[in-house]
């Protein structure tokens, strides 16, 4: 049993989708139940995973039995059981939310399908984590893109559905230049497993074909991930998304979509290709930077709290990106660790706006005045949530920010560190202005200044239910546990880092 | 020096934290209940902190080791003489304001007590980490504590005015972290691989001269809370506080955990040997200068009580840090016992501003004719704090003023020993006339009925006023703290 | 010169159709011609495939059994690589299904706002 366990953390959500559909016409759907279960499940196979891979080293397992190169090869090494434990967590969390929001935002009739496609879209995310074949990743990259259009279609708002649209364009777009790129690789050396091309590709780093093709996997994936300046489709597809797509989207597509960057970077063209034969360390210090710059500088002047959180997550890929570039262990480090923490912190933000939505349909900024009486574990949540993404230390978010800028001085490249500290200036600033508002501002019909004893009280607490606040609430613990406990994180990250490096 | 083991550090800095969910769950229905933990909380801690006194007086540094974020990284405990000078001074008053604040918190009816003492306890925790802290890291991190856990009493009123002062306080404090304290550590780190304090600094030897001096601006930029000029204005704008709050946190547990902080940094990340082998102490002085002076002047054109007091203490705090710029041995002791003799002169101004707040509903200065006469003890406890801050004899801020002079003088820095006197002089010009106008000046018809505030305000203000006065005669705990930093400093 | 050209045509013929394509996602307005464009893309990087499975005169690859056991195998020299075929097989259903999917949300779009222009489609919600 356990030696398939690379193929069941795919197969199981895959199949739960279709178990879903199959019982659609019956009486007991039960399909939020089979989803939980199912990405649960998942959760904790990839925890045994990490934990078998941490022990003994990677497991490579042939689809069908069939010996790699010509058959489909999945590896879990160091760094996919280290995603694909933040993912299928993620997953798993934002799924025991959905049970009450997606009702609600779907409508009764809707939930099947959307469970169906949720799944879905899971299974197309952990299979690009644990493949070791590149067409194959074409595959799921787009089993888990189509599932997502179709759920960003779902939002309650009518602008939601040209989201989807352009969301598909662009994204297909993005994947059809995968597709070129894999097929350059494919004339070129005859092979589409990962280990094998990174053992024939040396040979012929100098050739043009090869090059392009990696500019074409750069591309292509950067599109995917909304990396600046492919991002107009993000704001619009995070920001109208139903609640529970909004955290998945935002916290697993798009970092996976960088994973799948950093294998093709790091496992098939070798750090030798990438750091000494292209400038890629140049295009990606200038793409992360100036991403972690605008992105944060547009999140400034958005009034909608989703679409402020998807802008956000603009320049947090830039983050990612910018630790590729210092091409030393470090600052890759930091990238992995921010991989991890973005994902736990922004899904658990997005959730509390989900809540929000949930209980109250608000969701400009502006109106958000005196929340913090209302619900005020919610907005505890948001508020070390936006903490972490600050990287006030105690939280992941500064053991990210802190390997990123010892990594650049590392690399000698201190004019970056002004970059990623203004990055955070301005991540606490537009965060300190949701704080601010939530707490500290209360409604008009109050009036301000003193109040008599008690009056504050008197605001009826209105709480979203228990299975809205928990989620939120453990993914922003776990941000804390594994911000002090940070040597695992790191260490996890280290072993990754190493590897993708190439070194001992 | 020999190093023992113990885990008092962390139990003081639990202490506060224990009580929170005391405090929270006592919540509003019980005031008495919640303020009662309160107290228990402040004087259990302090008296952790003063059983650690006999031990380290005697040369013993207690260290605790808590946890390692990652390697490189450690959550690392250690009080010495000048940790526990500072935890000391910051516990004993967390009690005495703990009393006043349930006086003041009381007649003024104030919303939100529970929170007000939840984030207390909090910001008490955040300024005993600071003080315990032995690493740059750890001490960042209680810094960063201390801002966030503040910024909710700043904000107390909920006002428009609060609010904006709020967002002055926290982007300047916040941001002068995030953008000069933390790339001074990054740049340390990636200098020394270490951010353990120790007596003889870590960066000596390291790095260029121009290396050292960059990290050090960006140290005494980055450290915000030290309000040294440009980065004082969230000093005054902190001032919407409710007055128990300005009086701990910002006489005491902010302001001094900034100067501390700055303290460290000089002493025992750079060493005194390295900073006046550049120059660098000689530079800061001036700087810390030109603060005391030009804070002095605009403490003089303020009407405003409170206002008036944070300028006043914009200007003290750089006594400090001059104190420690002067590196030697008679300034660094100076600066370093002017921290507990302006805790306790200010704290008594500031207490004495809220009970006037109470009694008659005053706060600027021009209103405040005569008033001696309606609460003669605010205002005579207003009158030796003065005299305190002032550097008047028999007043503890008469010692600490007599080291920075003879510092100043063992430095051969005449200019400085000037500054001290003109500030002094000019310190008497911006206090002496608000007590000359409360028992001479003409009491306003208004104010026929005004008498003193209930006893948990005025009782703490006649104390901290004693206290102040005791410190001369008597400042021997305080004393050889001191000498004892500056010992192991100097080695010998 | 020309031969080079000639020699690569397949290739030539693949980026002017994928231009093409690109060209009508980027200019046109309306949202089936855009995914007739997006489509035009997509095949042309399945020929780009295909063609370059394409060997003259070769044969399938065919290993002949007798008793479980391989008795003749057709030489790799003699043989078209039927690879790039089988994943194109794949990617076809991929684009297939984008298209559905895409479909559906133009009727989808078209519900809502009672047109497929994208000019027409308000910016803001109303």
């Amino acid at each position: 049993m356990a030696e398939h366990f690379p193929i069941l953390v795919v197969i199981i959500p895959i199949m739960a989708s279709f178990i879903i559909l199959l019982l659609w016409r019956t009486k007991h759907r039960y399909e939020w139940h089979i989803t939980t279960a199912a990405t649960f499940l998942s959760f904790l196979i990839s925890l045994s995973l990490l934990n078998t891979v941490f022990l003994s080293g990677p497991i490579r397992y042939w689809l069908g039995g069939w010996e790699p190169p010509w058959g489909i090869e999945y590896v879990v090494d160091s760094f996919s059981g280290y995603v694909l434990v933040v993912v299928t967590l993620v997953s798993f969390v934002t799924s025991v939310f959905a049970a009450k929001s997606v009702k609600k935002e779907a409508g009764e009739g809707r939930t099947v399908s959307f469970f169906a496609l949720y799944s879905l879209l899971a299974g197309g995310l952990y299979g690009i984590i644990v493949t070791g074949d590149l067409f194959n990743l074409y595959v799921f990259l787009e089993i888990s893109s189509l599932a997502g259009y179709a759920l960003v279609g779902v939002g309650k708002k009518k602008r939601a559905i040209v989201a989807s649209y352009n969301y598909l364009i662009l994204g297909t777009i993005g994947a059809t230049l995968y597709l070129i790129g894999v097929g350059q690789l494919y004339i070129m050396t005859g092979t589409l497993n990962m280990a094998d091309l990174s053992q024939k590709l040396p040979a012929i780093f100098e050739s043009k074909v090869i090059i392009a093709a990696f500019a074409l996997f750069i591309v292509g994936l950067s599109i995917k991930m909304a990396l600046f300046p492919f991002h107009a489709w993000l704001p619009d597809a995070h920001g109208l998304a139903p609640s529970v797509i909004s955290p998945i989207l935002s916290a697993c597509v798009i970092e996976v979509a960088a994973y799948a960057m950093m294998r093709v970077m790091f496992t098939v063209y070798t750090p030798a290709f990438v750091f000494k034969v292209v400038p890629a360390k140049e295009v990606f210090l200038l793409g992360g930077g100036v991403a972690m710059l605008v992105g944060s500088y547009l999140t400034l002047a958005q009034t909608d709290i989703k679409r402020m959180l998807a802008y956000s997550s603009v320049g947090q890929m830039g983050y990612i990106i910018l630790g590729l570039s210092f091409a030393n262990h470090t600052g890759l480090v930091g990238s992995i660790v921010h991989i991890f923490s973005h994902a736990i912190l922004k899904a658990s933000l997005f959730l509390v706006a989900g809540s929000l939505i949930y209980k109250t349909g608000i969701t400009e900024i502006s109106r958000l005045k005196g929340m913090g009486k209302k619900m005020p574990l919610s907005m505890a949540t948001f508020t070390i949530g936006a903490l972490g993404m600050i990287g006030i230390p105690l939280t992941t978010g500064f053991i990210s920010e802190w390997k990123l800028a010892l990594g650049a001085l590392e690399a000698g490249k201190w004019f970056i560190v002004p970059v990623i500290l203004l990055s955070a200036l301005l991540n606490a600033v537009y965060f300190g202005r949701v704080i601010e508002i939530v707490w500290f501002k209360t409604d008009e019909e109050e009036g301000h200044g003193h109040k008599e004893i008690g009056k504050h009280e008197k605001t009826s607490i209105d709480e979203a239910p228990l299975s809205l606040v928990l989620p939120p609430f453990i993914l922003v613990s776990l941000s804390i546990i594994f911000g002090i406990g940070a040597f695992i994180p790191v260490t996890l990250a280290e072993k990754a880092a190493s590897m993708l490096l190439g070194m001992p | 020096m020999e190093t023992v083991k113990s885990i008092a550090p962390i139990c003081a800095l639990l202490v506060p934290l224990i009580a929170i969910p005391f405090i929270a769950l006592a919540g509003q229905r019980r005031p008495n209940v919640r303020e009662f933990w309160t107290i228990l909380a402040s004087v259990i801690m302090f008296l952790i902190v003063a059983s650690m006194l006999p031990r380290v007086q005697g040369g013993e540094v207690i260290e605790y080791q808590l946890l390692t974020l990652f390697p490189g990284l450690d959550l690392n405990f250690r009080v010495d003489a000048f940790g526990l000078f500072f935890g000391l001074v910051a516990s004993f008053l967390w009690i005495i304001t703990s009393f006043y604040s349930i006086g003041y918190m009381r007649s003024f009816n104030e919303h939100a007590q529970t929170r007000y003492y939840i984030c207390f306890a909090i910001s008490l925790f955040g300024a005993l980490g600071v003080a315990f802290a032995a690493n740059l890291i750890t001490i960042l991190i209680f810094y960063e504590i201390l801002t966030l856990s503040t910024y909710p009493l700043v904000i107390h009123e909920e006002t428009p005015e609060a609010i904006k002062g709020a967002r002055r306080y926290l982007t300047y404090l916040l941001g002068t972290s995030i953008a000069f304290n933390l790339p001074a550590i990054f740049l340390t780190y990636t200098v020394a691989q270490t951010l353990e304090f120790s007596n003889a600094g870590i960066l000596a030897g390291k790095a260029s001269p121009l290396m050292i001096a960059v990290i050090f601006i960006l140290f005494i930029a980055g450290i915000g809370k030290s309000a040294m000029m440009p980065f004082h204005s969230w000093l005054p704008a902190a001032m919407v506080a409710p007055t128990p709050v300005s009086a701990l946190l910002h006489a005491v547990a902010v302001v001094k955990a900034g100067v501390f902080t700055v303290l460290r940094v000089v002493f025992h990340v750079f060493g005194i040997d390295l900073l006046s082998e550049i120059g660098l102490g000689t530079a800061l002085a001036y700087f810390a200068s030109f603060t005391i002076i030009v804070a002095s002047i605009m403490a003089l054109k303020q009407d405003n009580l409170k206002l008036r007091l944070a300028y006043s203490t914009v200007s003290q705090l750089s006594y400090i840090v001059l104190g420690a710029s002067l590196l030697s041995g008679k300034g660094m002791m100076g600066g370093i016992l002017h921290i507990v003799m302006h805790a306790f002169g200010k704290i008594t101004l500031f207490f004495c501003a809220g009970s006037i707040l109470i009694a008659v509903k005053r706060k600027n200065i021009s209103e405040m004719s005569g008033i001696g006469k309606k609460i003669p003890i605010t205002m005579f406890a207003f009158f030796l704090g003065a005299l305190s801050i002032i550097g008047f004899p028999p007043f503890g801020g008469f010692l600490s003023k007599w080291y920075l002079v003879l510092g100043s003088l063992e430095a051969n820095q005449i200019p400085i020993l000037i500054v001290i006197l003109t500030s002094s002089f000019l310190n008497g010009a911006y206090f002496l006339p608000i007590v000359y106008r409360a028992f001479f000046g003409e009491l306003d018809e208004k104010l026929n009925d005004a008498h003193e505030a209930s006893s948990w305000v005025v009782v703490p203000l006649v104390l901290t006023a004693l206290i102040s006065m005791v410190l001369f005669f008597y400042p021997q705990p305080f004393w050889r703290l001191a000498a004892l930093t500056v010992k192991g400093l100097t080695g010998g | 010169m020309i031969d080079y050209v000639v020699s690569k045509s397949n290739y030539w013929i693949y980026v002017v159709l994928m231009m093409i394509g690109f060209y009508a996602m980027i200019s046109k307005k309306n949202l089936i011609r855009k995914l007739i464009g997006l489509n035009i893309f997509q095949t042309a990087v399945i020929l780009f495939f295909i063609s370059t499975g394409v060997k003259k005169g070769a044969t399938i690859p065919i290993a002949f059994h007798e008793k479980g056991e391989i008795i003749r195998a057709i030489e790799a020299l003699q043989y078209t690589n039927p690879l790039p075929h089988v994943l194109m097989l794949t990617a076809i259903v991929v684009m297939i299904s984008t298209t559905g999917v895409a479909l559906s949300i133009v009727i989808k779009i078209y519900d809502a706002y009672k047109t497929i222009e994208e000019d027409e489609i308000p910016d803001k919600e109303e």
